[in-house]
């Protein structure tokens, strides 16, 4: 008798004096709700992550400075971060009309915060993403497959997103192209993630819903933490110390 | 022979760490001598207590996502033979392997083999209660294998040669001076500049591990949910050294009990609200990763799986107690529970501690086994409370001290007070008899066995100088 069928017919001999299967009562908050991207930003920031808010209304970028981890990445000096240049200004050099005039402008405001939080280095990117992100003075490290040593030794890593929760101030990342392997994100001491409002859910429920569970998912509130040392959270343990979140829309 | 097999049984001596070697009364004097670790257990369960309540305050529906997880864990239950072979179906599918592990012994010499079969020396480990409920560092370690653990606390656990304390943080009772002790005594290549800031701890166990992250092809894990319809796995944790596991080796094992199961992907919405806000207080803990199956040229190439009974089949059995499967292992009974907070969790022998604990360990190896956890509680009611998925830990203690082995003598006790107090004439001579042990100054001593358990934790009334029918007549 294989051990299958024994925990099997222990669980229908546990079950056989009867129990219940309830009605799940589903009265908690599910359906969607109105998304306060102000709120996003405050919870991300709580959790220690930096925040460059791309507003083409206002033609600039606010950026919300969250902690960081002292002293430990080369974009330690980021507190520092100062308002950018006219996002309009850029987008109009690079000609075009109507829609690809915005596309181009949001991604001009993207190099622009990219070049703020790391003037020069090496960032790998994932094959997905569009490569008018990156500054000049960046280098792209596409990821073709990387030996993890190549990716840890970079100065950081570049991401897109598949969904955010506003309520909890989380990301998750669905290995979708633009956002690559799941090694990626993990080994640079820098993660840049950038996130497209229309992403933006209010609550968990809504976030379950938009994802597919057949892909790896990793869901990202905040800097690698831990609350082991007497039950505070301290950033800084083993996933990337630095966590910039470029909010775009 | 089939009939046999196929009957619930209780995990097996000799394996694993659901016993300790004392009653809970004796670890617990020993605990209670020592000053600095109810220092410091008074000091993180305060602060978590704080955390948790001010998040849990957030949320408008705390209450309603609390029932719903209850209901969801007693369906999972319901079903449980169903919902596991949808899970080996899906996962199999997926390009998983699933292997069924009747015991702590059968599920040690899986991985054991498994890991054999790869050829490496050594395995990363994320923390895990099923693996050390099963003792499997043990069983590696006998087969040549070094495991390493990688969650910090685990990992000062490990350096400082100890044993965990906390289902969440195994290293609570350490504090920060405590732990920067550790790490110059017994982490190679430490800076003996180290300083106890928590972050400059974290910064050294970061360099401490990094090389062994990228250099093990073998990575051990358990997992916080297994979704039945989709076939996948989470690991919900902070650090990253979770991802580091899940993510770099080629080959990955998971080992999680029977309970851990949720039926739907969507199910899932209601648990990743309810964990980390009981457990770590946070709205969202740093890092969550999921993965079904085998992802090609992403992440571990060769997926096991393996189920573990050990016990869980005999809880489930109970009726009352099978409850104490619902559990997602957050630990906040711990943080709220008085007893815990004073005598820590080593005290209760068991992997799992406090009250939790008190009622799971006796029911994984049989109440005799863990007699005296049942009565590791003042019954306060704070751990039901606290519970997300409102388990009835007070009424399964209750119910567990039934069945624990009384003394025979302690019947026959009850039953004399029983035939006295219903017979007048003898009520009354028992009561004279009381106040003369008053005059001859029993007061304070206690009881006589085999009644003295009851008194050695209470004082003991003093008899009335008039009792209530002698006032009653002469008023």
């Amino acid at each position: 008798m294989s051990s299958k069928n024994i925990i099997l017919d222990r669980i229908r001999a546990a079950l056989a004096s009867g129990a219940e299967s309830p009605e799940i009562p589903r009265d908690y908050r599910r359906g969607p709700a109105e998304v306060d991207l102000d709120l996003l930003v405050e919870r991300l920031v709580d959790y220690k992550a930096v925040v460059h808010r791309l507003n083409p209304e206002k033609s600039g970028i606010e950026p919300v400075i969250g902690g960081g981890v002292e002293g430990s990445g080369p974009q330690a000096g980021v507190a520092d971060a100062r308002p950018l240049d006219g996002v309009e200004a850029e987008g109009a050099a690079g000609g075009g009309s109507g829609g690809e005039r915005a596309a181009s402008a949001g991604a001009a405001a993207v190099r622009a915060a990219i070049a703020d939080i790391l003037g020069a280095g090496t960032v790998v990117v994932p094959p997905g993403l569009p490569l008018e992100w990156l500054p000049d003075g960046v280098v792209g490290l596409v990821d073709d497959g990387l030996s993890a040593e190549r990716i840890a030794a970079a100065d950081g890593v570049v991401t897109a997103a598949a969904v955010a929760v506003v309520e909890t101030g989380t990301i998750v990342l669905d290995a979708s192209p633009d956002q690559g392997r799941r090694i990626i994100s993990l080994l640079p001491d820098l993660h840049i993630c950038v996130l497209r409002a229309d992403q933006v859910v209010a609550s968990v429920p809504e976030a379950v819903a938009r994802l597919d569970p057949t892909r790896p998912l990793t869901w990202i509130s905040g800097p690698s933490a831990t609350s082991d040392i007497e039950l505070n959270r301290v950033e800084g343990v083993h996933g990337p110390r630095n966590l910039h979140v470029i909010l775009t829309g | 022979m089939s009939t046999f097999l196929g009957m619930p049984v209780h995990a097996p001596r000799g394996v694993g760490h659901l016993r300790g070697d004392e009653s809970f009364p004796a670890a617990a004097r020993t605990a209670l001598g020592d000053s600095q670790l109810r220092r410091n257990l008074q000091h993180a369960t305060t602060t978590i207590r704080g955390k948790s309540g001010r998040v849990i305050a957030e949320l408008p529906d705390w209450q309603e996502l609390r029932s719903a997880g209850s209901a969801l864990k007693a369906s999972t239950m319901a079903r449980l033979p169903e919902l596991l072979e949808q899970l080996e179906e899906k996962v199999t599918a997926a390009g998983g392997v699933v292997h069924w592990a009747a015991d702590a012994n059968e599920a040690n010499q899986i991985v054991t083999d498994l890991v054999r079969a790869t050829g490496s020396q050594r395995v990363i480990k994320v923390k895990s209660m099923a693996t050390q409920e099963i003792g499997l560092n043990e069983a590696l370690e006998a087969a040549g294998i070094t495991p390493v653990e990688t969650d910090l606390a685990e990992l000062i656990v490990q350096l400082g040669n100890d044993k965990p304390s906390h289902i969440l943080v195994p290293a609570i009772h350490r504090n920060r001076s405590e732990i920067r002790e550790i790490f110059l005594r017994a982490m190679p290549g430490v800076d003996p500049k180290l300083t106890d800031d928590p972050p400059v701890l974290a910064g050294a166990a970061r360099r401490y591990l990094r090389e062994t992250f990228m250099s093990t092809t073998v990575a051990v894990s358990g997992a916080n949910f297994a979704i039945a319809d989709t076939g996948t796995l989470a690991v919900v944790e902070s650090e990253g050294n979770g991802r580091m596991c899940l993510t770099l080796p080629e080959t990955l094992i998971t080992v999680m009990g029977i309970e851990k199961l949720v039926p739907t992907w969507q199910d899932l919405e209601v648990f990743l609200q309810l964990l980390p806000r009981a457990s770590t207080g946070e709205r969202m803990n740093p890092y969550t990763s999921m993965w079904t199956g085998v992802t090609p040229g992403d992440g571990p190439q060769n997926f096991h799986l393996v189920l573990l009974d050990n016990g869980r089949t005999a809880v489930l059995a109970d009726e009352v107690g099978r409850q104490a499967l619902h559990c997602i292992r957050c630990s906040a009974c711990l943080n709220v529970c008085p007893v815990y907070e004073r005598t820590g969790g080593h005290a209760y022998g068991s992997v799992y501690p406090g009250p939790i604990g008190a009622i799971l360990s006796p029911q994984l190896t049989g109440v005799e086994d863990n007699a005296s956890l049942p009565y590791a509680s003042s019954l306060c009611g704070a751990c039901f409370d606290a519970c997300p998925v409102k388990i009835d830990i007070p009424s399964i203690l209750v119910h567990l001290r039934n069945q624990a082995p009384h003394p025979r003598t302690e019947a026959a006790v009850m039953a004399a007070a029983a035939y006295t107090m219903d017979h007048p004439r003898l009520y009354r001579s028992a009561q004279r008899a009381a106040k003369l042990s008053r005059i001859a100054g029993r007061r304070g001593r206690g009881l006589p066995p085999p009644l003295n358990g009851w008194s050695a934790s209470r004082d003991l009334p003093a008899p009335p100088k008039e009792t209530f029918r002698d006032w009653w007549r002469n008023r």
